[in-house]
């Protein structure tokens, strides 16, 4: 329950980040990516069903409050939480090469996504420009931000992992 | 250790159904229109918070600016002094014209004037968080009057039309989106063009214009862009920018090149919003003719 409350917060607090504090931090008109950030580690650190849950939620969450098409976002996010649940077999706490690239890779299969149904759909091909100016800047940026936002995820985690065993132990 | 449900749904079915509802959602969206009673909880839960942030926001950066120096302000006083005493002489002028114009405009019959539009000023409490579009969430929703399709201001320039309503917030698309398209006409030769945001011009905050006629009308860079009469959505009159780059197309029949906008949407805090649409208007000179 308390995990659950825990990672309610996360999503909230991330989208405000990313929908208010974040337009002002802009590099070259880019922001990075909370939301995928949160999916990806929540989905390679809990596994499938969390991943799918946290992605379910705050690609919601972005499809009713920035307009565009509902669903769109939700079902990109729940697929991406899947994906990365399949990694945490791999998943050890003190290697962050394995985060890393998990969410570089998240980050590029969502910016493919959406080049492919909003632009490419209507007929704009320059995808070179896309991938130069909208797509490699976000991924640089929001790795930058993974590597501190990362660490306060995989911290919180520990502990409620901990605590989790002790109330475990008691019943035993 | 806690006895755990072992009959617990395969993480390969619950994807599919989460897929499925997906699907649904995407497939229901023209009935909803933009989330239903989804966009309701949004309205009581996520918006009060990001109203809240962007009035902290708003609140530090009025502190930082208390902090100008005094030499600055004198500085800035002075040229704004020299503003002002030139757009006396201005206005003086203009009026004299506007007293000319009213009296012939009655002598034609005219008597719409465009620039008097009821306005409704609102906050932008936060922008849409992709890379991709440029949207951003203005404080004023169903309940202050706003409607789909009002035509959103700042400062003197055309920001965005109002895409989707809440009961207290409103979603706006800037001109500069991608998806943004409206007619526009250069105001010194009235010809008509299409504006269209690019994505790929939005960094440096250029829009494209397209379509110009390339007659003996010369436009020259610097020139303004205004809305044109023959929209179906954005009302006439409104300004859009001046023209930065004017080019002849390769078929020697249009003209395209990039505008400015009047708007710098980096720091975009307060807005007005028009509070009739052109549906309206036009329903009006309907009912007009009608009566006639």
């Amino acid at each position: 329950m308390k995990r659950k409350v825990i990672t309610a917060c996360f999503i909230i607090v991330c989208f405000l980040l990313q929908s208010t504090v974040f337009s002002v931090l802009q590099f070259a008109s880019i922001r990075p990516n909370l939301m995928i950030i949160l999916t990806s580690a929540f989905g390679f650190m809990r596994g499938r069903k969390t991943g799918m849950a946290v992605g379910f939620a705050s690609g919601l969450l972005m499809d009713v409050c920035w307009g565009g098409v509902l669903g769109f976002y939700t079902l990109i996010f729940t697929v991406i939480g899947y994906l990365n649940g399949s990694f945490k077999r791999l998943f050890f706490d003190e290697d962050i090469k394995l985060p890393l690239g998990l969410i570089a890779g998240s980050e590029l299969a969502y910016g493919l996504t959406v080049y492919v149904c909003f632009f490419m759909m209507r007929g704009d091909f320059r995808f070179g420009h896309y991938l130069i100016h909208v797509v490699m800047p976000e991924l640089v940026y929001t790795i930058l931000v993974t590597i501190i936002l990362y660490q306060v995820i995989l911290h919180i985690n520990r502990k409620l992992e901990a605590e989790e065993q002790r109330s475990a132990s008691r019943f035993v | 250790m806690k006895i755990r449900n072992q009959n617990t749904i395969p993480s390969k079915y619950v994807l599919l159904i989460l897929v499925i509802v997906c699907g649904i959602l995407l497939g229901a969206e023209r009935f909803l229109d933009g989330g239903g009673p989804l966009s309701w909880i949004a309205n009581y839960t996520i918006v009060p918070m990001q109203r809240g942030i962007s009035y902290a926001g708003t609140w530090m950066s009025d502190v930082s600016d208390n902090f100008a120096t005094l030499s600055d302000l004198r500085k800035e006083n002075e040229q704004l002094q020299e503003r002002v005493d030139q757009l006396t002489i201005d206005n003086t002028r203009l009026n004299q014209e506007q007293y000319e114009l009213e009296r012939l405009q009655e002598l034609y019959k005219l008597d719409q004037n465009y620039g008097d539009y009821e306005k409704v000023g609102a906050h932008v409490i936060a922008t849409g968080g992709t890379n991709w579009f440029s949207t951003f969430t203005i404080d004023k929703g169903s309940n202050d009057g706003i409607r789909e399709d009002m035509n959103v201001l700042a400062g003197s320039g055309l920001a965005g039309i109002v895409t989707e309503v809440g009961p207290n917030y409103a979603q706006v698309r800037s001109v500069i989106d991608d998806e943004s398209n409206l007619s526009g006409m250069v105001l010194s030769t009235s010809d008509l063009c299409i504006v269209r945001g690019d994505l790929t011009l939005m960094e440096d905050g250029r829009i494209r214009f397209e379509n110009l006629p390339n007659n003996d009308n010369e436009i020259e860079v610097g020139e303004q862009v205004v809305t044109s009469h023959i929209s179906s959505t954005y009302l006439q009159g409104l300004f859009i920018g001046y023209i930065s780059e004017i080019n002849v197309d390769s078929n020697n029949l249009t003209r395209s090149g990039y505008i400015t906008p009047a708007v710098d949407f980096t720091n975009l805090q307060e807005v007005l919003v028009i509070t009739k649409t052109k549906a309206d208007l036009t329903a009006e000179d309907d009912a007009q003719e009608e009566g006639e």
